[in-house]
Parts: structure tokens; C-alpha cells; sequence
């Protein structure tokens, strides 16, 4: 345990929020025991913690959509209560969620309006320039008339945090906040946020990346198992300490226990010496790629392509990284290739069998495992662990007319040991924390070893130890034979897995480039749409 | 100051806890005005829960009213389970009665192996051809089919008054009741001495078969995912549309089926009065079941014991008779509201209020 210190110079002023003693059971489920929190004006206080921590609840209690079985929350020193979000808006607590609270079918300047509009009549006209003008100041491009559901998974992020700041709060609340950001906007958003706290914001950094809490905050407090493990000036912590006090002692059986757990060094570690040498370009012309994709373009009416003519070609032990901002036509590459999005031009083959079009199960059926973006998409959350294993191929467990049970439950509990899920086979997926959500998407897809693996985000939103197997698990794949594209917003997790990595813009591929040669830097022009370097 | 928390499990206890919870608020809240009507409650329920389980003849009754519950109950619970909001098993219901009754007038002379089965395979096709449209138009063109099944009962039963009135009027009684169908078409008893017929059977049959089908087979599976998460079943490889437009067409089906029991089983002909809102009844059976096969069986069985023991109560006790739906009703209502403590438990705790 490490003790609060150096703090001297924070009290004079009361702090701008102040959690003191927060405890909160699901059930027997203990996930907030007796949390002291604060966060000063004008200080970035990072919160560190392994999925199923309890950050998000602390969040939620915070913001008063959760209640707290005991604690309170006082602001600026005094006591309120935060019984729902508008007490929390009214108290100057702004929040931007890994999940986000958007009307789709609305633009964004509605939606921003949500949130303040009182009986009266609305000026959406006026609305609409303090928004452009809070975009210009915090620097964050964004489109006020756009239909929130027609943006990207980054663009809707900006649409919250730009929500919050409307708002004019005290104590902005960021769970994850650059989960899916490019490199580039996450160094928009630190100098946003530097900024903001230069006005006196407080802000609560909620994050797994040790790196980016070292690199934005003042003070980090790391939360396990819903207690406050440790709470340190950033100044004084590094990054092995502060993992270590993440994950807790060393566990038996569990991997990540015995691998390297910290910052940006990890996954070079990771990463088998090899990747050059088997690096697929080289070799392209004796082998046939294991994913080809052709040409692939799909049209939508009155918009550009989403995509344009994409050429990618995966052999077999390779993986292929797909770089690019969110909202630049990863998604549908991953729904055409998935069987969910019809195309225009363009083919897609599979170890020589043609693809184009088929249904999600003939896809399946050809060889292709597929991990999503959105994993609750993915899995059916009211559904068992077993169930929501054997879902893509129901029929490989039947005993006659009738589902074989007692296979459905040998086969989960084989991918439960094997991969390290904690859950029992009967729980549903939905209870299950989001690392352990994707280990049984990655368990159902690589139990059946698939010739090539789609994998898009594969670790957004996971702790430490999680990305690590993860990885691990596609490195695995990939020296066993397997084409792997991987489409990731994680520069490091491209960098560190891709033999090569291709860059899309606008739903083109605008670069190539083998590993060796491939920089955050060169990478970042291309995703930023600058002429291939 | 009371609170809601949720819970962790569902502990063993908690069912049988929660309905004899379901009584008791019932009870308090009925007794009042059973006692303004000049009636000793005690009295009264026993009538209504207890006396109808008294003798064969009257348990027979129970399962005879029973009967067309299942049927409407079992249909709405199949098409929700698919995420298909059915809300015209009681169009689709009186469909099937108006093809069974068609086939048992217009081929009156067949005898009963061949005419029986005839009666209900008329009476499933009528039901699914009456959802036939909703669902292409849901699984096609997504257009919402609460609207579309619910606006197509009142077509439904204006039909069955056409008809009535018109081509099929009663030449004997001049009556708007259709002719009696042919001999052969009248459904077996299959407890003697009770009229409880053959669509009982089938009824049962169906139940278990769902169970099964649901539980325990890849459809069943299938199933259940297009109705908890379509875009998560599409993703793996479920064929969604198919899905619910087969889920629509066999709740329609089974719905007509219970039009057709009671047609061929207990009126012996089509009336106006045939479907006494069992469709609507249905979706309340079903919801109250939670969806589940036995709990369809379950609680149309004690939807029907009350009905039943209101029906003799009234008789006997002067009470008014709409007592009876009065109780059914806040027995309904008790138990939606009851329900919600099977994922919730209460927390009594003083309030701790603090200045702003």
C-alpha cells in the first residue's frame, strides 16, 4: 500500500469533488468498499484499474445514476446528493462514458441541447454557435448538424465530450477517454484537457494505459477490486509500481503473472523476433494469400464510398495491420468480410474459395473466424456462457433433432480452462466483465481454428493483463498458420503484432508498410490523410 | 425509505414465496370491495380458488376454460420469444375458427379419422395465414407489427359478424350463428365424464412440444437469440428474418388451432361469441408465465379456476359477477408488480437526507 503524500500544496482551496467512503454490493458482488476519492481544481487525477475494478460503478455513483450503499459525495466541500444525472450536471460533474448516452437519430447540436433544454422554446441557431465556438476552443472538429448515428464510434466520443463541456462543468469524469482515439487526437485531447484544468477543471482520468496517466496527471490512485490500492503524485510513480499495483500479487496459472505487464516496452516483448523474417511481401509471388481481398468497393447512395476499390492480401502466417481514425471504413471492412454487408465491386476470397456475399454461416463455414468491434453485438448477453459459445455452430452440437448439453457444456468448459475465462458456463455473457466478454468471443472463434481470423479492436477497453493474453493468443495463431487482419486504433498493438500494416483513409488504402519501416510518425501522416510517405 | 437492489441469484425460496405474496395483496386489496357488495371475502375465495377444485365435473370445467388460454397463451409466448410482438393471436384466433367452421360445414358427411385432423389443420392454416402478411411485411420491410397484428383483430371479428349475418346465417334459427358442422368433426372427450375434449389434449401437446423445441434444440436456441439480440443471432450466422416469420406463422397457427378446439370441441358451431377475448388474455397468460411453456399451462389453469369459481359464486352468493374479472385483474396487476422482486429484493433503510 502506498499512502497519499505530498499533497500540501492542494489545501487551501476545497477540492473540487470529494468521494468519501463509497460502498456499493450487486448482490454478494462487492464492487465499491469504503472508496475515498478527491479531485482538485485545475489537477488531473488519473484512476487506474483492471476491468471489473470497480471504476465504472464509482463513475456511475458519481454521476448519480448508480446510488451508493453508503458515502458521500461532497463538492467543493459541501455534501450533495447526486440522485440522478441532472443533480450531477447542476453540481458541475460533467461525464463522458466508454458507452455513450446519444439519440442517434438526432444531430449533434440536438444533442447537446438534450441535455439543458428547459420547457421553453429551444434556440437550436444559438445552440449551435456556443457549440462551434466550445469545438474551436477545446480544437476538436466536428459537424453540428451531423446525425449522430451516421458518425464513427470516434466522432460520437467527441459528441460527448464536447456534451460535457457544454455544460460549463467543474469536474469532468473521462472513463477511457482515448480508447478510440488515433494517436494524433489523443494529443489533441491531453492538450485539451491541459487547457481545461489551466481554467481550474478539475478532471477525473479514468484509463488502462499507463503510459497516457503518466503522461497527463498530476496524482494517481489506482482502485482494486473496488478498494484504493494506492494514491500517489504522478511525479513520484512509474509505471512497474503502478502496474503492480493494478493487478495485485502475482496469481498462479494466469499467464500475464509471469509476462511483462508494463507501458510501451511490453508488447515489443511480445512480439516474436521473427516478424521480419517472415514478413509475407517477399514471398507473395510463390504463395497464394489466405484472405484476398479484391477490389472491394461499397456505395452508398449520395456519400462517397465507404469503401474504395480495397486490395488487401493475407498469407498465411501473417498478420496484416489495418491502420486508420475511426470512421474511415473499418467497420464495414469488417461487416463485408463478416457476411453482414452486401458490395458493390470487388471480391473477397478464402483459401481460394470465393466469399463475396455469402451469408455470415457460409463465411463461417469457409474458414474465417471473425472478432468484432462491437462485442456486445457479438454475443447474445441474456444467453449463457456455453450457449453464446456453441451459437455460430449450433449444429456441430446436436444429438439427433436435440442439442447434445452435456458436449455444449464439455466444450465450455474446456474454452473456460483453456482460456482463462472467469465465469462458470451457465452464467450469461452480459454479467461477465468486458476482458472476459472477448476471451469467449476469441475462445468461440479460435476453437474451431479458422484458416484466417478478422479481428477489429481486439483489446479496446481491456486491462493489462487481458490485452496481453489477447495478443499473445493471436501471435499464437499466426505462428500456427493462420491469416490474421487485424483492424486496430491502438498504434503500439499494430506496431507490435502486424507484419505489415496497411493505412486506410476515406475508405482507400493509402500506404503500405512492412513493419520495419513503419513509425508512429509515418503511420500518422497517412491515417491523416497526407500523400503516402 | 424503501429500495430496490438488485439481486445477486435467485434463491430457491423465492418463487413459491413470491406467489403466496401474490394472494395476500390480492386479497387485501379485493377485500373491501367484496365485502361492499355484501359478501363475506373469506367466503368468496374460497368459492373462487378452492370450491372449483372440488369435484371432477368442476375440475373438468376448469380445464375446459382452460383450454382456449392455453392455446392463445402458448402462441403469443412462442412469437415473443422471437421478438415477434404478436398482439393478434385474437384475429388469428377467430380465423382459425372461421376455416375450421368452413370445412365442417362445407364436407359435413366425413367421418372422424379423416375429419378431425382435417378440422385442425384448417384451423392452424387459417391462423397463420391471418399473421401471414404482418410478419413478411416485419421481416421484410421492418414495419412494426404490434400495429399491424392488433389492427387486424378488429378486422378479424367484423369478418366473423359478416358472415354470420350474411352467407352463414343460421337457415333454421336465423339466428347469426353458423350451422352445427358435421358429426364427425366433434372432438372426442378425453376425461369422462367432463367436457373436457381433445383440443385439451392438443393443447397439452403443443406445451410440451415447445418446451422441448425451445429448451433444448438448435431452433429453440436459435430462436431465443433472434428475440434477445437480432443483431448478435444475425452476426452468427442466424438466418433472423426466417426466423421470426417462422416464429409468426406457428404462433399464428397455434392460435387458430385453439379458434378450431373451440369451435369443433365445445360450440359445435361458429357464434359471434366465440373468442371471449382469449387473444388479449393470451398475451397476459403468456407474460405472466415469463414466457414459458408449463407457466402458460400453469397459469391459464388459474386464470380459469377463478373464472370458473366466479361464475358459480355469483350464482351462489348473489355477488356480482364481474367480482370475478375484478380479482382476476388485481391479480394480474399484483403479480406484474410482484415480479419485478424476482430480480430485485427491498431494502428498508432510514433516509438520509443532507442540506444541499
Amino acid at each position: 500500500m502506498i499512502d497519499a503524500g505530498g499533497r500540501a500544496d492542494a489545501v487551501t482551496r476545497p477540492p473540487a469533488v470529494e468521494l468519501r467512503g463509497i460502498r456499493k454490493k450487486y448482490g454478494d458482488l462487492v464492487v465499491s468498499n469504503g472508496v475515498d476519492l478527491t479531485v482538485e481544481p485545475g489537477e488531473v487525477h488519473a484512476l487506474l484499474g483492471e476491468n471489473g475494478a470497480g471504476k465504472t460503478t464509482l463513475m456511475r455513483i458519481l454521476y448519480g445514476l448508480t446510488r451508493p450503499d453508503a458515502g458521500e459525495i461532497l463538492v467543493r466541500g459541501e455534501p450533495v446528493s447526486v440522485g440522478a444525472p441532472r443533480d450531477a450536471i447542476r453540481a458541475g460533474i460533467g461525464m463522458v462514458t466508454q458507452h455513450f448516452s446519444l439519440v442517434k437519430p438526432m444531430t449533434v447540436t440536438e444533442n447537446v441541447v438534450l441535455s439543458t433544454a428547459g420547457y421553453g422554446r429551444v434556440d437550436l441557431g444559438a445552440a449551435r454557435e456556443k457549440l462551434l465556438a466550445a469545438a474551436a476552443t477545446v480544437g476538436l472538429d466536428i459537424d453540428p448538424d451531423a446525425r449522430v448515428g451516421r458518425l464513427s464510434v470516434g466522432e460520437q466520443q467527441r459528441v460527448e465530450i464536447l456534451k460535457a463541456l457544454y455544460h460549463d462543468c467543474r469536474v469532468l469524469i473521462l472513463d477511457e477517454p482515448t480508447a478510440v482515439l488515433v494517436p494524433q487526437d489523443v494529443e489533441a485531447l491531453f492538450t485539451t484537457i491541459r487547457r481545461l484544468t489551466q481554467g481550474g477543471l478539475g478532471v477525473l482520468f479514468i484509463s488502462h494505459k499507463l503510459h497516457e496517466v503518466l503522461a497527463i496527471s498530476q496524482r494517481v490512485s489506482v482502485l482494486r477490486r473496488g478498494r484504493i490500492e494506492g494514491s500517489v503524485p504522478t511525479a513520484q510513480a512509474d509505471a512497474r509500481m503502478l502496474a503492480q499495483l493494478m493487478v495485485g500479487r502475482p496469481t498462479v496459472g494466469v499467464r500475464r503473472s509471469d509476462a511483462p505487464i508494463v507501458g510501451d516496452a511490453d508488447l515489443e516483448v511480445a512480439a516474436p523476433a521473427s516478424v521480419q523474417a517472415t514478413s509475407g511481401s517477399t514471398t507473395a509471388a510463390t504463395r497464394t494469400a489466405v484472405l484476398d481481398v479484391s477490389a472491394l468497393t461499397v456505395a452508398v447512395a449520395g456519400r462517397r464510398n465507404v469503401l474504395d476499390e480495397v486490395s488487401i492480401r493475407v498469407y498465411a502466417g501473417e498478420i496484416v495491420g489495418v491502420a486508420g481514425v475511426a470512421g474511415n471504413g473499418q467497420r464495414e471492412l469488417v461487416d463485408v468480410l463478416s457476411g453482414l454487408l452486401a458490395t458493390t465491386a470487388g471480391s473477397v476470397t478464402l483459401a481460394g474459395s470465393d466469399i463475396t456475399g455469402c451469408s455470415p454461416r457460409a463465411v463461417m463455414a469457409a474458414g474465417l473466424g471473425r472478432i468484432p468491434e462491437d462485442r456486445h453485438a457479438s454475443v447474445v448477453p441474456e444467453l449463457s456462457v456455453e450457449d453464446n459459445m456453441v451459437l455460430e455452430d449450433i449444429d456441430r452440437f446436436r444429438r439427433g433433432p436435440l442439442l447434445d448439453r452435456r458436449r455444449i457444456r464439455d466444450h465450455a468448459n474446456e474454452l473456460i480452462s483453456r482460456f482463462t475465462i472467469k465465469a462458470s458456463p451457465t452464467d450469461p455473457v452480459g454479467t461477465l466483465s468486458g476482458g472476459n466478454v472477448q476471451k469467449v468471443l476469441l475462445a468461440r472463434v479460435l476453437a474451431r481454428e479458422p484458416k484466417a481470423i478478422v479481428v477489429a479492436q481486439p483489446t479496446r477497453g481491456l486491462d493489462v493483463g487481458a490485452t496481453e493474453y489477447v495478443h499473445l493468443q493471436l501471435l499464437e495463431r499466426r505462428g500456427s498458420g493462420a491469416a490474421i487482419l487485424l483492424l486496430s486504433e491502438d498504434m503500439e498493438e499494430l506496431l507490435a503484432l502486424s507484419d505489415r500494416i496497411v493505412v486506410l483513409f476515406e475508405g482507400r488504402i493509402v500506404g503500405e508498410l512492412p513493419a520495419g519501416q513503419a513509425t508512429p510518425e509515418r503511420l500518422g501522416l497517412l491515417m491523416a490523410g497526407a500523400a503516402a510517405a | 425509505m424503501i429500495r430496490l437492489v438488485q439481486r445477486g441469484r435467485e434463491p430457491r425460496w423465492l418463487v413459491p414465496v413470491l406467489a403466496f405474496a401474490v394472494l395476500l395483496v390480492t386479497y387485501v386489496l379485493t377485500a373491501a370491495m367484496i365485502r361492499g357488495a355484501g359478501a363475506n371475502p373469506l367466503a368468496v375465495y374460497q368459492r373462487y380458488l378452492i370450491t372449483p377444485l372440488g369435484t371432477k365435473t368442476s375440475v373438468g370445467e376448469v380445464l375446459l376454460v382452460a383450454t382456449p388460454l392455453m392455446f392463445t397463451g402458448l402462441s403469443v409466448a412462442i412469437a415473443f420469444r422471437a421478438g415477434f410482438y404478436n398482439i393478434g393471436a385474437e384475429g388469428q384466433f377467430l380465423a382459425g375458427a372461421v376455416a375450421a367452421t368452413f370445412v365442417g360445414i362445407t364436407f359435413k358427411e366425413l367421418a372422424a379419422p379423416v375429419a378431425i385432423p382435417l378440422v385442425f389443420a384448417a384451423g392452424a392454416a387459417g391462423g397463420a395465414a391471418w399473421v401471414v402478411v404482418p410478419a413478411l411485411l416485419r421481416a421484410r420491410f421492418r414495419i412494426d407489427e404490434v400495429v399491424t397484428t392488433l389492427l387486424l383483430n378488429p378486422v378479424a371479428l367484423l369478418s366473423v359478424q359478416g358472415l354470420l349475418n350474411g352467407p352463414w346465417r343460421n337457415r333454421k334459427t336465423h339466428f347469426p350463428e353458423s350451422e352445427k358442422i358435421g358429426a364427425g368433426y366433434v372432438l372426442p372427450h378425453v376425461i369422462p365424464n367432463t367436457r373436457v375434449h381433445l383440443g385439451f389434449a392438443v393443447a397439452v401437446a403443443i406445451a410440451i412440444v415447445m418446451w422441448v423445441v425451445v429448451g433444448r434444440t438448435p431452433i429453440g436456441l436459435r430462436l431465443r437469440a433472434v428475440g434477445l439480440a437480432p443483431a448478435a443471432a444475425r452476426f452468427n450466422g442466424v438466418q433472423v428474418e426466417r426466423t421470426l416469420l417462422g416464429a409468426a406463422l406457428v404462433s399464428g397457427a397455434i392460435a387458430g388451432l385453439g379458434g378450431a378446439s373451440q369451435v369443433a370441441g365445445l360450440q359445435g358451431q361458429l357464434t359471434g361469441e366465440i373468442s371471449a377475448g382469449f387473444g388479449y388474455t393470451g398475451i397476459v397468460v403468456a407474460t405472466l408465465a415469463a414466457l414459458s411453456s408449463y407457466g402458460v399451462v400453469l397459469v391459464a389453469a388459474v386464470l380459469a379456476d377463478i373464472l370458473v369459481g366466479a361464475e358459480s359464486t355469483s350464482r351462489a352468493l348473489q355477488l356480482p359477477p364481474q367480482m370475478g374479472q375484478v380479482v382476476t385483474a388485481t391479480v394480474l396487476l399484483v403479480t406484474v408488480s410482484v415480479s419485478v422482486l424476482r430480480r430485485y429484493r427491498l431494502r428498508f433503510a432510514l433516509p438520509r437526507m443532507r442540506p444541499r
